[in-house]
Order: C-alpha cells, then structure tokens, then sequence
C-alpha cells in the first residue's frame, strides 16, 4: 500500500462527501429505470397495454431527478462538488472490499443529464416508432435495462461497480440489436456486437485484477489517491488494458467492425445506444481513469493515435455508405474519435472530449431519430439511393434533422462548431501532425454529410410509385423537435468557459499552451476545410444524375469504404481464420488425445464396475462373507501398520 | 453397597425425552384408537412431537456453557454416559429435520390412489386373500410412525453417546424399527421383505463385531466410558494387540452402518427394496448418526492414538470411493444408482474423517474436520433425501419407475421436478454454487491439510466419475426422448403429489441451493459448534 505522501502528483483527487439532503436520493436515478424493467419484464402480457406508459415514465422521473441533483450541485462550492453514497457491502471477501458505492460529481453529473435527457426523448419517439410492433413492451423493459446499466456505469465509484454497468449496457445493446431476432442479419449482427465487445471486456477485467493487485482497491477516490506512487509501467498497462476496453465499447479501431452491423436495431436503439450514450462510455472510461493516464503518457499516445485513425477511418466509411443509418453510423465512429482524441490529449482536451460527447449526444440523436421518421415515411427503406427531394414530404423532420447537419460539419454558432473547433485547436497546440489530421478529418465529414442530405431531402425523386413519404407522427417529431433546438444550442455549455470550469474539480486545470497559429485563424481554417468538403458534394453528388444502384466501376478508395475499410477482412485474416485453424486443431487434439483418455478411461471404469458388480450377486451369504473379509481386512491392518 | 440416584439432567436432555416420549405414545395410539383415525393422530403427533424436539433443540443449543476454555460447549449427562454438546445439539437439529421430511413422505397417501405408501397388512403373505383384502379395505400400517419415532431416537442417542455400552444399545434401538420399515412397502413385497431380511441379518452380525469389540477394549482400559478409553490410550503402552482388534471390530460396527466398502453390500439391496420414502428417511437420517458416532468415538475415546487408526480409514476411505463411485456407473436402477452414490458420499465423508482434528492445530480461518464434516452432512443429507423425494413420483403403470431408460424426457414432461432433480444430483457430483461442493471443498481442504493426499486425489477422481453417472440422468431427462413405440404405460410420468412431498423437494432445493450460494450462515454454524467434549 502507499503513503498519501508519496502521491502527491498535479491530478485532482478524488475526496467525496458522504451523501445527504437531496443527494440521498442519488441511488433514485439507477433505481427508477430498473424498477421500470423488471415490471416490464416479470409482469409479462399483463403489462402489454400501458408498458410503455411505464417505461417511458420512469426515464423521466429519473431524469427529474438527474435534474435535482444538478440544481443542488450548481449551489455546493467548487471544492465540494463530489458525494459518495454507499448503499451496501457488495463483495466482502478476504481482502476483496468492493462496496456498492455511488460517486456523484461534476463529470457524472452531465452524463446522467445527458442519459436521462435524450434516453427519455427517445423513449417517447419510440412510443410511436414501435407502435404496431407485438414486442413493444419487451423493447422498452429492454430501454429501461439499459438506462439503468449506463447509469450504474457512470455512477460507481469503482471499477467493479462500472464494469457491472458496462457489462448490462452490453447486454442491452446485445439485446436490442437482434431485437427484430426473426432477420437473420440483425441475430448475426448481435453476436457479432457481442463477440467483440468481450475482447474489449477482456482488456477492463484484466485492468480491474491489475489494479486490484497493485492498489488493493478499485475505488477511484482510493486509486487516485495513491496512484502516483505506482510503477509507470504498471500504470501503463492499466492504461493500455483500459484503452482496449474503450476500443470495443467505443467502436475505436481495430475493434470497430461492430458498430455498422449494430444498425440493424430498431432507430431509436441507434440513436440512444449506438449514437448518445453507450458507444461514448469509453471516453468516459479514458476521462474518469485521468489519474492513471496523466501518469502514462505512452497510455495517452496510443489513445491519441488510435483515435486519430478512428476519427479518419468512420469518416471515409460514412462516405460511401447508401445506407442511411451506415452512413451516420461511420460517422458516430469518426466523432467518437474526435472525442476520444481530446481525452487522449490529456488535462487540456479532457473537458472537450465530454463537451463534444454531449452536443454530439443532441445532434447524433438529432440525425438519428430524424433518419428513422425518414425510414417510417418510406416503408422502412434504408437505401438513400432510392430516397430524394424529401424536404416537401417530412417538413418536420427536414428542418430538424438540417440543424443536426449544421452542427455535425461545424456549422459556425452550431454546438458542433464550437465542440469540435476545440478538439481541432487543442490537437494542433500539442502537436500538429494529429491537429492536421483532425482537421482533414472535419472536411470529410462536411463531405459526408453534405451527400447525405442531399441524397436524402435534395436532388430528384426516385422512390417507387407504391411509396408513399409522409410525416411522422406527433409523438415522434415533437423529440426531434427538441434534439434539433439542443444540437442548435449546445455550444452555450462552452459560454464563458463554463464547461471547463465545472469539469476542473475533476479532471484538473490544463496549463496553458499556445497554439501554434492564433485561435482565430484555427477557426476559419477549419470553415474553410469543412467548406471545401461541402462544396466537393455539392459537385459530386448534388450537380449530378444519381443512379438507383451503386455503381460498380469505382475507385479503390471507394470499394474500400463500402467495404467498411475492409474491417471485417482484416478480423478475418487476423483473427478468424488463425482462430478457426487453432480451433480444429484443437478439436483434433480433443478427439484423439482427451476423448480417448476419457473414453479409454471410462470404458475401462465401466468393466471394473461390471466385475465388481457381479460381487454383488444378492446373497446374503456372500455379504457376510465380504463383512467378514472386511473385518479381517481391517484388524489385520490396525495390527500390521502398529506391531509391524 | 449402598444406591445412590442417578442425576439425569432433565432439561437438557429434553429433545431426546420428547421423541422417546412420543414414540410411546404413538403406540398407545396403536392399540387403543379405531383405525379410521389412526393416520390423522399419528401424523399430528409425530410432527408436533419432531416439531417440539427441534424447539427444545435450539433452546438447548442457546444454553450450552463453555467449557475447556471456550473451545466445547456442553455437559455430561446422565452420570456420563451422555453427552450433549456443540455437535450433538447440530447434529440433533440435523437428523430432526431430515426426519420431519421423512415424515411428510411417509404420510403421503395422493401418488399410491389414496393409501400410503406402506403394506396394508404385512404379516399377510404376498399373493394371497388376506394381503388382497387388506389392500381391498384400503389399510395402512401406521405403526410406521412410532416406529419412525423410535428409529429417530435411537439415532438421537447413537451419536451423543459417551459410553460403548450406551452406544450400543442406541445402535440397536435405531436398527430395529429400520428391519421393520425397510420390509413394509405395499408393491413387490417379495423384495422388500427380502432386503429387510438381509438388512436384519447383516445387521444383527455387525452389531456381534461391534458388541466383541467392546469387549475387548473394555478388557484393555476396564471402563466402557469414552473419557476412561482415552485415559488409557495415552497412558497405557501394554496390551495394544488388545486395543488394536477391539478398535478395528468398533470399526467395523460402525462402517457397517455409514455403509462404507468392503461393508456396503447390503446399500444397495435394502435402499432398491425399502419403500422408498424409508430409503429418504434411512440414506439421510442415519448416516448423519452414524457419523456422529464414528466421530465421537474415534475422536474421544482414540483421538489421542490417530496414528494408529488412521491409515486403516485411509484404506477404507479410498475403498468406499472407488468402489461407489466405479459401481454406480454400471447401474441402471435410479436406486441402486443412489445407493452406489450413497456408498461413494460414505467415502468422502471418511476423507474429511481423516482431517486434522484440534483447532489449535490450525491457522485463523482455517476448518476443523468436524465442521467440515458436519457441513458435508447437512448438505449430503438434504440432497440425498430430496432425490429420493423425487423418485416417489416418477412412475408407470407399475407403480414407481426405477429404470433409467423410464426417465427419458422426463425434462420436458415436468420440467421443474426433473429440475430439482438434477439439482440435488448436481449437488450431489459438487458442481459450484451447491451445496455439495461447498461440503466437498470442506472436507478435501481438511484431509489436504492433514497430509492425507492420496486420499484426496482418489476423491477428485471419483468425484470425477461420479459426475459421469449423475449427469448421465439429468442428460437421460433432459436430452433423449423415449423410444418412439414405447406403450404409455411404460413410460414414467409424474404424479401429482400432496402438499408434502411438494414441500420437502421444494425445502431441499432451496436449502440446496442457498447452502451453496451462501454457505457462510451454516459453516458458521458448524464452526459455534465447536470441539467434542471429552
């Protein structure tokens, strides 16, 4: 164990106050929702008619609460911004302490605004999205779980408490992506989200026995507390188990190949699972662990690299797609790079990681949503060839779903404009290779996005005659309505630095570092680039005839990106086939080798038992024979081992 | 010579008073209420009568004084000769329990149409107008109560007895009215009066063995009391050869009645031919008195002499495994197959037997044998006698079905009984979160602690083979079908059972799977037990 003398490093500690007054409430937010899902669950058919209601219900009464706490941190002093509440002794074994500990302060405080905000909106969007499903109720227990598990995640206050989450936002997701179980694509998709993910998990529990081994504990106040006492290579693999953990949750490269097939859920799942919330809990992961990485700085350079790629590799994925919902799907993977970068960046990028992971929260669910009101006016047709002109038909929708467009490519005054600008500015002062990088990474998405509106609400019509475009109804456009007036709004987080300086208890004040050009020639470079990418399709894709089938004699570059970069090839090549050959070698092994000590075994337990069956042949005569040998047997021995 | 009063400490042999006590008054019942309202009486008796010992039990249990620094709880009663101690009071509580199970599946009266499971009038020969009539007329024997009683009481005293002349009388008074049980089923008759023979038989000459042997070792250390026999072992080199047949014929007394190899062979014929709600009674009840026993007198009167004994446990322990284990694989009786795994438990048990034995000899935290073996007991016992539960209600035209291949599909049929029953075997081959392998683990760990290796490892062996046949069933139940042409009749179902045999399985179940998710409340429970006194 470590002296607190020994630890005395630039990261904050974390030192919560024990829980009372409103904050006795704490355990309410995760409460409400799993109340919510065993109804739903146990009550079975009984709760078919008002599950819904229910459902629906308590994700607001968790997000009214959400809402108190915040209130009531908004009044505490800055230093005084982290309650802890301990609701039992989860795992007491020997020296395995593990309560089933809350912490709530400032990071946790957003994220549980931003859960229960958009997980309620999109609650209510389902009511109609799911409205002739025979499942519904099923679906929003399934919401419910979910909600639950992703608070439990950002609510512990440690690691085993988060993995727990981690583990039942897993199982959600796993859930609600084969929701639709009788397609075959959407089951293969779930087991391939699944199998995936455990490799990341594979990374969290081996980080978690790490730091157990090393600290004695997994709570994040005692870890940060005595971490700068530890061996950097130690803290460095923490980070890079940590990290690879993040990689599957978060879809960053080389683990992302899942999130593209995860489209196969119902929308609403995509928007709040595979958009807002879930697929960010690796930046949170990487930003909560600040007091490991900010002492590893190699974990911090493979974050940065990682997120680098990713950010430019979901970007040019999203550029080929003709799937509406693969195309923003390429597009959460390169935004979550983005955020991932800040938080690989260090004190400095940490609060613009969250502040991007928020207004990208509003303007992916935005789009999101918006895509699935696209898809329920046109016979859930996912293919944007055959969508355009839409904006007369879904008014609505068109408008809401242009303000999340504006504030995804930077739009300036659009929440995505200052979010990102601020990564891409924070990049380039630390170094400008990945600063560069990023910012090429925001052309692509003007690019992107651009083809996507176009396709979708410009250019021609070219649905079928049997379709019919119409607007979705109220229940479902009054959230759109919402996320687009937040994704419009977001940037006001970033008013006089408030994000920054709420976040700063937690994450810690960044030293000042010039960029290399003055800020304002950052922000106009990345306008300009952005609007390069938008003018490119505006030439590409707007000017031109767009042809009902994608055509085939393309670039290479692009045969890659529908290709999903050739994600899938690489896992296949890399892991599946050396994977499958082991597997039949040891399958091989296992039938001559094990099976044959076994079968040898018990054929040979089997004849023994046949003889000595024989033994007992009924008699009693030849029992009292056998009782007498025995007692033979046992005298003579007692005699021979003690007079011998 | 002048007669001095015993002093009989009243109230602390209380429970074993209620249940003698009750016995008595079940056969007043016998002989002086009208048939018709036998069954109700005697039931309401004999619960309330179980129900009070129990009660007593636990007041008992809660008043015990420490004695020899707080390492023991208890007293000697009744001028020495019983002991009521930490384990007694356990091991009292344990046997009451199983046998208030027992009771509700004596009294089952729904699977059998309306009567019991028990003849309507033994003494009538199979196959004659006197057993139809009886039959006819609806009769039941419901002298099975008492006698239950009685079997319950000799056990009660069989395992806190502090004297060889005490604990044979009590090995005599728990074997008598099992004779009686084991040869009173109401269907094929023949073979159950046949086990009961052969049970009485070898029984009536083990006890010779262990009467000689008492001889004997009283002729070594000239007093009969477990605390004189210790006295003696330590200090008195002479005579061994005396001390060592007289140990080994005690031995054999009792490794007759645990069932352990080579002294098993009547297991498997009085468990297939006993009725068998007896053989849940029997297989659960008495080997936690025989335990109790064997445990007592090897650790009281000849713990101080281990050396010597020990490596003849050894043998016997690793014998009754392997040859359990082995055997029950080639069995294709439910039964017998119980029965064989019975013999194989007798073997495990022995191996935690052979632990290391005082508490000052271990580290914080660590075991003692008798906790462990009082933890694989209870476990044992409640599997044991839920599995047994169980085969009451899977039958055929026939009455019930004892073939494994009548258990095919029985999974899909009734689902949740064939799951209990798979549970109970689960526990039984010690698959985590059981109880079972909370016992195993016990009881390996103590003997492993005690250098006793090749026992352990010939335990994790059988333990390995015994998981072969146990779920060889739940995969006859679960994943085969019955072969297509089967006649209904020959395919087992389950009947529906009263209130009490759905009871006790459901009891078992629980306690089974709440021992082995949270075993802590019972170890500890075994470990306020604390030390023999001697």
């Amino acid at each position: 164990m470590y002296s607190l003398s020994e630890a005395a490093h630039q990261v904050p500690v974390i030192e919560p106050s024990a829980a009372d007054g409103t904050f006795s409430l704490l355990w309410l937010v995760i409460g409400l929702p799993l109340l919510g899902a065993v109804v739903l669950l146990l009550g079975g058919r009984a709760t078919d008619r008002w599950g819904h209601w229910l459902g629906t219900l308590m994700s607001a009464a968790s997000f009214v609460v959400s809402l108190l706490l915040f209130v009531e941190l908004l009044g505490r002093e800055e230093g005084d911004r982290s309650v802890t509440q301990h609701l039992y002794d989860w795992i007491a074994v020997g020296d395995l302490q593990v309560g089933m500990d809350l912490l709530y302060d400032p990071l946790s405080a957003l994220f549980l605004l931003l859960i229960t905000g958009v997980g309620t909106l999109i609650h209510v969007y389902s009511i109609g999205y799911m409205e002739h499903d025979p499942r519904r109720r099923r679906f929003f227990a399934y919401l419910n779980l979910f909600v639950a598990a992703m608070l439990m995640l950002v609510l512990a206050e440690n690691y085993l408490g988060l993995f727990l989450g981690w583990e039942g936002v897993g199982l959600a997701s796993y859930l609600l992506i084969g929701f639709w179980q009788h397609k075959p694509s959407a089951a293969a998709a779930a087991r391939k989200a699944f199998v995936i993910n455990r490799v990341g998990d594979i990374g969290m529990a081996l980080a978690i026995a790490l730091l157990f081994t090393t600290f004695g504990t997994t709570s994040f106040s005692a870890i940060s507390q005595v971490s700068g006492a530890a061996e950097e290579d130690t803290l460095t693999a923490v980070g890079l188990l940590l990290l690879l953990a993040a990689c599957g949750k978060s879809a960053q490269v080389p683990l992302q190949a899942w999130l593209l097939d995860a489209m196969e859920g119902p929308t609403p799942v995509s928007a709040l699972i595979h958009a807002a919330t879930m697929v960010t809990a690796g930046v949170y992961l990487v930003v909560r662990s600040n007091f490991i990485f900010e002492l590893a700085p190699t974990a911090q350079t493979v974050v940065v690299v990682v997120a680098t790629v990713t950010l430019l590799w979901g970007a040019v994925i999203g550029c080929a797609k003709d799937d509406i919902k693969k195309a923003l799907a390429g597009s959460t993977m390169s935004q979550i790079g983005y955020m991932m970068l800040g938080a690989g960046l260090g004190v400095a990028g940490y609060a613009f990681a969250i502040f991007h992971l928020i207004t990208h929260g509003f303007f992916k669910a935005n789009m999101f949503l918006g895509a699935g009101s696209v898809m329920h006016g046109m016979n859930d047709d996912v293919d944007m060839r055959r969508y355009g002109a839409l904006r007369h038909a879904m008014p609505v929708t068109f408008l809401t779903f242009a303000m999340g467009y504006l504030a995804i490519i930077g739009f300036p005054g659009f929440s995505g404009f200052w979010s990102k600008d601020k990564i891409i500015e924070t990049a380039l002062a630390e170094n400008w290779v990945v600063g560069v990088l990023a910012l090429l990474g925001a052309g692509i998405t003007g690019f992107y996005m651009t083809r996507l509106m176009l396709l979708t609400f410009f250019t021609t019509k070219r649905w079928k005659e049997d379709v019919h475009p119409h607007e979705s109804p109220g229940v479902m456009t009054v959230p759109l309505v919402v996320l687009a007036a937040l994704s419009v709004l977001g940037g006001v987080l970033l008013l006089g630095d408030w994000i920054v300086e709420w976040l700063a208890p937690v994450v810690g004040e960044a030293p000042h570092h010039e960029p290399p050009l003055p800020i304002i020639v950052i922000t106009l470079l990345t306008v300009a680039t952005v609007a390069v990418g938008v003018a490119a399709a505006w030439f590409l894709v707007g000017r031109r005839e767009v042809p009902l089938t994608a055509p085939q004699d393309v670039s290479f570059a692009t045969r890659a990106a529908r290709a999903d970069m050739y994600g899938d090839a690489i896992n296949d090549v890399l892991v599946g086939r050396p994977g499958a050959a082991t597997v039949r070698g040891l399958t091989a092994g296992d039938r001559t080798v094990v099976d044959g000590l076994f079968t040898g075994g018990s054929a040979g337990v089997k004849a023994t038992g046949n003889v000595l069956r024989r033994l007992q042949n009924g008699f009693v005569r030849s029992y009292a024979l056998s009782v007498l040998g025995g007692v033979l047997l046992v005298v003579l021995a007692l005699l021979a081992v003690n007079l011998a | 010579m002048e007669f001095v009063k015993p002093t009989i400490e009243y109230a602390e042999l209380a429970p074993l008073l209620i249940v003698l006590g009750g016995a008595c008054l079940g056969v007043a019942v016998e002989a002086f209420l009208p048939r018709s309202l036998r069954r109700t009486v005697q039931l309401v008796l004999t619960t309330v009568v179980l129900l009070a010992a129990f009660a007593t039990t636990i007041w008992v249990a809660t008043d015990l004084a420490e004695v020899a620094g707080g390492a023991a709880r208890g007293l000697l009663t009744a001028e020495g000769t019983i002991v009521v101690d930490g384990p007694t009071v356990f091991l009292w509580g344990l046997v009451l329990l199983l046998s208030l199970g027992g009771v509700a599946l004596f009294a089952e009266r729904r699977i059998e149409g309306g009567v019991s499971a028990f003849a309507g009038q033994a003494a009538a020969l199979p196959g004659t107008e006197a057993e139809r009539e009886a039959s006819t007329r609806g009769w039941e024997h419901t002298e099975v109560y008492p006698l239950l009683l009685f079997a319950v009481g000799g056990m009660m005293l069989f395992l806190a007895s502090n004297d060889l002349l005490t604990m044979f009388v009590a090995l005599e008074v728990l074997s008598l009215p099992l004779y009686l049980l084991t040869g009173l089923a109401r269907r094929r008759r023949l073979l159950s009066q046949e086990a009961a023979l052969k049970y009485f038989l070898l029984g009536a000459f083990s006890s010779g063995f262990f009467l000689y042997g008492a001889a004997l070792v009283y002729g070594f250390a000239g007093s009969m009391q477990f605390s004189a026999i210790a006295e003696a072992v330590r200090n008195d080199t002479e005579n061994q050869a005396l001390l060592l047949v007289g140990m080994g014929l005690l031995a054999v007394g009792l490794l007759f009645k645990v069932g352990a190899a080579p002294f098993q062979g009547w297991t498997p014929d009085v468990y297939q031919g006993a009725p068998t709600a007896v053989t849940a009674f029997m297989s659960a009840a008495t080997k936690v008195a025989a335990f109790g026993a064997l445990l007592r007198l090897f650790y009281v009167a000849f713990g101080s002499d281990r050396w010597s004994w020990q490596p003849m446990m050894w043998a016997v322990a690793i014998l009754t495994m392997v040859v359990g284990a082995v055997v029950a694989v080639s069995q294709t009786d439910v039964k017998r197959m119980l029965a064989y795994s019975s013999v194989a438990h007798t073997g495990f048990i022995l191996t935690g037997v052979l632990g290391v034995q005082g508490a000052g000899e271990l580290a914080d935290g660590q075991i003692t044998s008798l906790q462990a073996v009082l933890f694989y007991l209870a476990a044992y016992g409640v599997a044991t006698l839920g599995a047994f539960a169980v085969v009451t209600l899977v039958r055929d035209s026939n009455g019930e079905a004892t073939h494994f291949d009548r258990w095919a599909g029985l999974g899909r049929r009734s689902p949740w009984l064939a799951g209990a029953f798979g549970l109970y075997l689960l526990s039984m081959a010690g698959i985590p979160l059981t109880a079972g392998f909370v016992g195993k683990w016990a009881v390996f760990t103590v003997a492993l602690s005690a250098g006793a290796w090749p026992v352990v490892l010939t335990a994790i062996a059988s333990s390995i083979v015994a998981i072969f046949f146990y779920v060889r069933y739940i995969r006859i139940m679960f994943f085969t079908e019955p072969h297509a042409g089967t006649p209904a009749g020959e395919v087992a179902s389950v009947t529906t059972p009263s209130l009490l045999t759905s009871a006790t399985i459901a009891a078992g179940v629980l306690a089974t799977v709440v021992i082995g998710v949270v075993p802590g409340p019972v170890l500890d429970l075994a470990a306020r037990a604390g030390d023999f006194i001697r």
